[in-house]
C-alpha cells in the first residue's frame, strides 16, 4: 500500500477563527493507482494536496496521520518534511506555468535543484534526457529560460522536474486547466505516461474537472466541503454514482453533443457551506434532493460494493 | 443584425512597433437576433480580440462590424452612448469586475446615472428587481451584498441582470463561464439560452467546445486569427470537416468516451489566402490537406 491518510484534519488560521478545510479525511492509494481528485473550488482538494508535501505557515495539522511506504509523513513538521519532499513525495503545482526561476536557464535550474539534494547532476543528466524525449520535449530546452517556452512545454518541463528523482507519489494539482484543448490531452497523456513507464509509483491528480480524470485516472475520489464524499474505481463512479453530489455534478456536465433544445441540463442549488464553522451533519444537506432527518447526523464514509466508498445514508 | 466583414486587426509588437501580429484576418460571420453565436478557439485565435471589437473597445485595422446596418467604428459620441444601450459585454473574471469596497448594486445605480437619471426611485427599484428575478436571483437575497458575499454564478448573472435594464438586443459574453464552478454554471448558461428564447442576440466566446455546443445555433472556429469553419452548430459539431476542428472534437475530453479510441488526425492544416470554401448550405470551411490532397479551393503559395 503506497499512501495510506487516516482521518486527517487541517484547519487555516484566520483572524475570524480557524476554516476547517479538511475534516476527517480517510483514504487510500495503491501501488501503480492514478487516483483523480475532483471537487468544487473551496471543496479542500487543494488543501489536501498541499498537506501531503507542504503546508504553508496557515495550515494547522490538526489530526490524523498519513503513511507512505510504511513510513509516517511529518506532515505538520516543514524541517522534518524535508527529507521527503521531492524524493519521496512530488508536486507538479497549480499554474506550474510560473514555478520555475525567470532568471535562470532551465538546464541550470535543474542542476541546482538537485545539487541541493546532494545529487550530482552528471548522475541524472541521461535519465532528464531520457525524459525530456518523452513528454515529447527538444534537450535544447535545457538551454531555454522559461520565458521561451510555451504553456504547454513549460507544463511539461516542470513534470519532468518533479518526476527526476522517482517519487513513490506525485501529486498533480490542476496541471491542464490553464492549457487549450488540444496541449491538455498531450500533457494529460504525459503525465499518466510517468506512471506507465515506472517513474512514478502512484499519483494524486486534483482538478474540478470530472472528465479530465475519467481519462486518466483508475479512481476517482469526489470531495465536498472538506470531507470525501464519494470514491470508487473510474467507470463505476462515472456510470452509477450513489452519492446525490456526485450525481447531480455528473448530470450537470455539458457534454459534446448534448443540446440545450435537446435536454436541458440543470445546475446544483444553493452553495456550498462556509468552513468557518460548518454545519453539523451531512454538509451537503442543504442542497440535497434526498435530505431527510437522519442527514443531522454525519454519515460514515463506509465501502458498499468492491473500492466504492460513500458518505450517504440513502447509499447504506 | 452584426455584422461582421473582413475584419482584420494588426498589433505593432517589439521594440518601437517594428513588428506586427495579425491578431484577426479577414474575418466575416454574421449574428442574428435570438440565436447565439459561438466564437471558439485556443488562446491566440484571436477569439477576444473579436468581441472587443464588437464593443467598440478596439477598432478593427479593416473591414467593417456593423449593426442594423451602421458602422460601429463611425459612432461617437450620443451615438455611441445609443449603441452602447442596445449591445452590452459580460467578462470572464466576475471577481474583479466588482468594486469590493462597494456593495455588487452599485453596478445597477451607474447605469441609472447614464442613461436614466429622470426614472423616479421606486420605480428604478421596481425595474431592478424584475432584471435581477429575470436572470433567476432572489432580489431579497442578493441586492445589498458585497461582492464578497455573493458567488461568482450570482456576479456574473448580476452583471447580465444589469445589462438587461437597457434595452439590450446584443450580449457579448466572453468566456463567462470559465470561472465558475461545475454546479453553478450551467445555471449560467441556461440563463443565455432563455435570452436567446427572448429574442436576444448572443455572442459566446469561448474555448470549451462543449459549452459552445450545448448553447449556440451559430458556430464559428477560430485559428490563430482566422476562421477554419463555420456553420450550424449541428453541421459543425455533427460533421466536422476541417482537420484543426476535429483535432478540438477529438482533445475534449468527454465522460464515457476514452482518448484511445478517438485518434487525433495528424495535422493536414494548410494556411492560404483564400476564401472560405462553402461545402453544404451554411457549412464553410477552410482549405486543408488530406493524404496529400488539396481540399478547398485553389490557393495561391503561402
Amino acid at each position: 500500500m503506497a499512501l495510506r491518510v487516516q482521518d486527517l484534519k487541517v484547519h487555516y488560521r484566520t483572524l475570524r477563527g480557524d476554516v476547517h478545510a479538511l475534516d476527517g479525511v480517510t483514504f487510500s492509494v495503491a501501488d501503480g493507482e492514478i487516483m483523480g481528485l475532483v471537487g468544487e473550488s473551496g471543496s479542500g482538494k487543494t488543501t489536501l494536496g498541499k498537506s501531503l508535501i507542504r503546508m504553508d505557515s496557515r495550515m494547522r495539522h490538526v489530526g490524523g496521520t498519513v503513511t507512505l511506504d510504511g513510513t509516517e509523513l511529518p506532515i505538520g513538521d516543514t524541517e522534518a518534511m524535508n527529507a521527503f519532499r521531492f524524493s519521496d513525495v512530488s508536486i507538479v503545482p497549480q499554474y506550474a506555468m510560473s514555478a520555475m526561476n525567470p532568471t535562470r536557464r532551465i538546464g541550470k535550474m535543474v542542476r541546482e535543484l538537485v545539487e541541493s539534494r546532494k545529487i550530482r547532476f552528471s548522475s541524472v543528466r541521461d535519465e532528464l534526457n531520457r525524459r525530456l524525449d518523452l513528454v515529447g520535449l527538444d534537450r535544447g530546452v535545457l538551454d531555454r529560460y522559461p520565458l521561451e517556452l510555451s504553456g504547454g512545454m513549460k507544463q511539461r518541463m516542470v513534470m519532468v522536474i518533479s518526476t527526476l528523482l522517482n517519487p513513490s507519489l506525485l501529486i498533480a494539482d490542476e496541471v491542464t486547466s490553464a492549457l487549450d484543448v488540444s496541449t491538455q490531452r498531450a500533457v494529460a497523456l504525459a503525465l499518466a505516461g510517468f506512471r506507465d513507464h515506472d517513474l512514478v509509483r502512484s499519483m494524486i491528480v486534483i482538478t474540478h474537472d470530472v472528465s479530465l480524470v475519467y481519462q486518466i485516472a483508475d479512481t476517482i475520489t469526489v470531495m465536498y466541503a472538506g470531507r470525501l464524499a464519494e470514491s470508487a474505481p473510474t467507470d463505476t463512479l462515472v456510470s452509477t454514482p450513489r452519492h446525490p453530489y456526485t450525481q447531480l455534478l455528473i448530470s450537470a456536465l455539458p457534454e459534446v453533443g448534448v443540446r440545450y433544445g435537446g435536454k436541458r441540463l440543470t445546475g446544483i442549488a444553493g452553495s456550498p457551506p462556509t468552513l468557518l464553522d460548518p454545519p453539523s451533519g451531512c454538509r451537503f444537506r442543504a442542497r440535497c434532493p434526498l435530505a431527510f432527518d437522519r442527514c443531522a447526523e454525519q454519515p460514515p464514509f463506509v465501502e458498499i460494493a468492491d473500492n466504492h466508498r460513500v458518505a450517504c445514508w440513502k447509499a447504506v | 443584425m452584426l455584422r461582421l466583414t473582413g475584419v482584420s486587426k494588426t498589433y505593432r509588437t517589439g521594440a518601437f512597433g517594428r513588428g506586427t501580429t495579425d491578431a484577426v484576418r479577414d474575418v466575416s460571420f454574421e449574428v442574428r437576433p435570438g440565436e447565439v453565436t459561438s466564437l471558439i478557439g485556443e488562446s491566440g485565435s484571436g477569439k477576444s480580440t473579436i468581441g472587443r471589437m464588437v464593443l467598440r473597445l478596439t477598432r478593427p485595422t479593416s473591414g467593417t462590424v456593423t449593426f442594423e446596418g451602421t458602422d460601429v467604428a463611425r459612432l461617437s459620441g450620443a451615438g455611441l452612448k445609443e449603441y452602447y444601450r442596445h449591445v452590452q459585454g459580460v467578462f470572464q473574471d466576475p471577481f474583479s469586475t466588482y468594486n469590493p469596497i462597494f456593495r455588487a448594486d452599485r453596478v445597477f445605480a451607474m447605469i441609472r446615472q447614464s442613461y436614466f437619471p429622470r426614472v423616479r426611485d421606486d420605480e428604478w427599484r421596481e425595474r431592478v428587481a424584475e432584471a435581477v428575478a429575470s436572470v433567476n436571483l432572489n432580489p431579497d437575497l442578493v441586492l445589498g451584498k458585497y461582492p464578497h458575499q455573493l458567488s461568482g454564478g450570482q456576479l456574473q448573472r448580476l452583471l447580465v441582470a444589469r445589462a438587461l435594464l437597457l434595452d439590450l438586443r446584443l450580449l457579448v459574453a466572453d468566456e463567462i463561464i470559465s470561472m465558475l464552478d461545475a454546479s453553478t454554471r450551467i445555471d449560467v448558461l441556461n440563463l443565455l439560452a432563455d435570452l436567446k428564447e427572448r429574442g436576444l442576440a448572443v455572442l459566446f466566446v469561448t474555448h470549451d467546445l462543449s459549452l459552445g455546443n450545448y448553447l449556440s445555433d451559430q458556430t464559428v472556429i477560430l485559428r490563430h486569427g482566422a476562421v477554419v469553419e463555420r456553420g450550424a452548430t449541428e453541421k459543425v459539431f455533427g460533421d466536422p470537416r476541417h482537420p484543426y476542428t476535429r483535432t478540438l472534437l477529438a482533445s475534449v475530453p468527454r465522460l464515457g468516451t476514452r482518448w484511445e479510441d478517438l485518434p487525433v488526425p495528424s495535422s493536414g492544416i494548410h494556411e492560404c489566402a483564400t476564401p472560405l470554401d462553402e461545402v453544404e448550405e451554411g457549412h464553410f470551411v477552410a482549405c486543408f490537406d488530406t493524404d496529400g490532397v488539396h481540399h478547398g479551393r485553389k490557393s495561391e503559395s503561402v
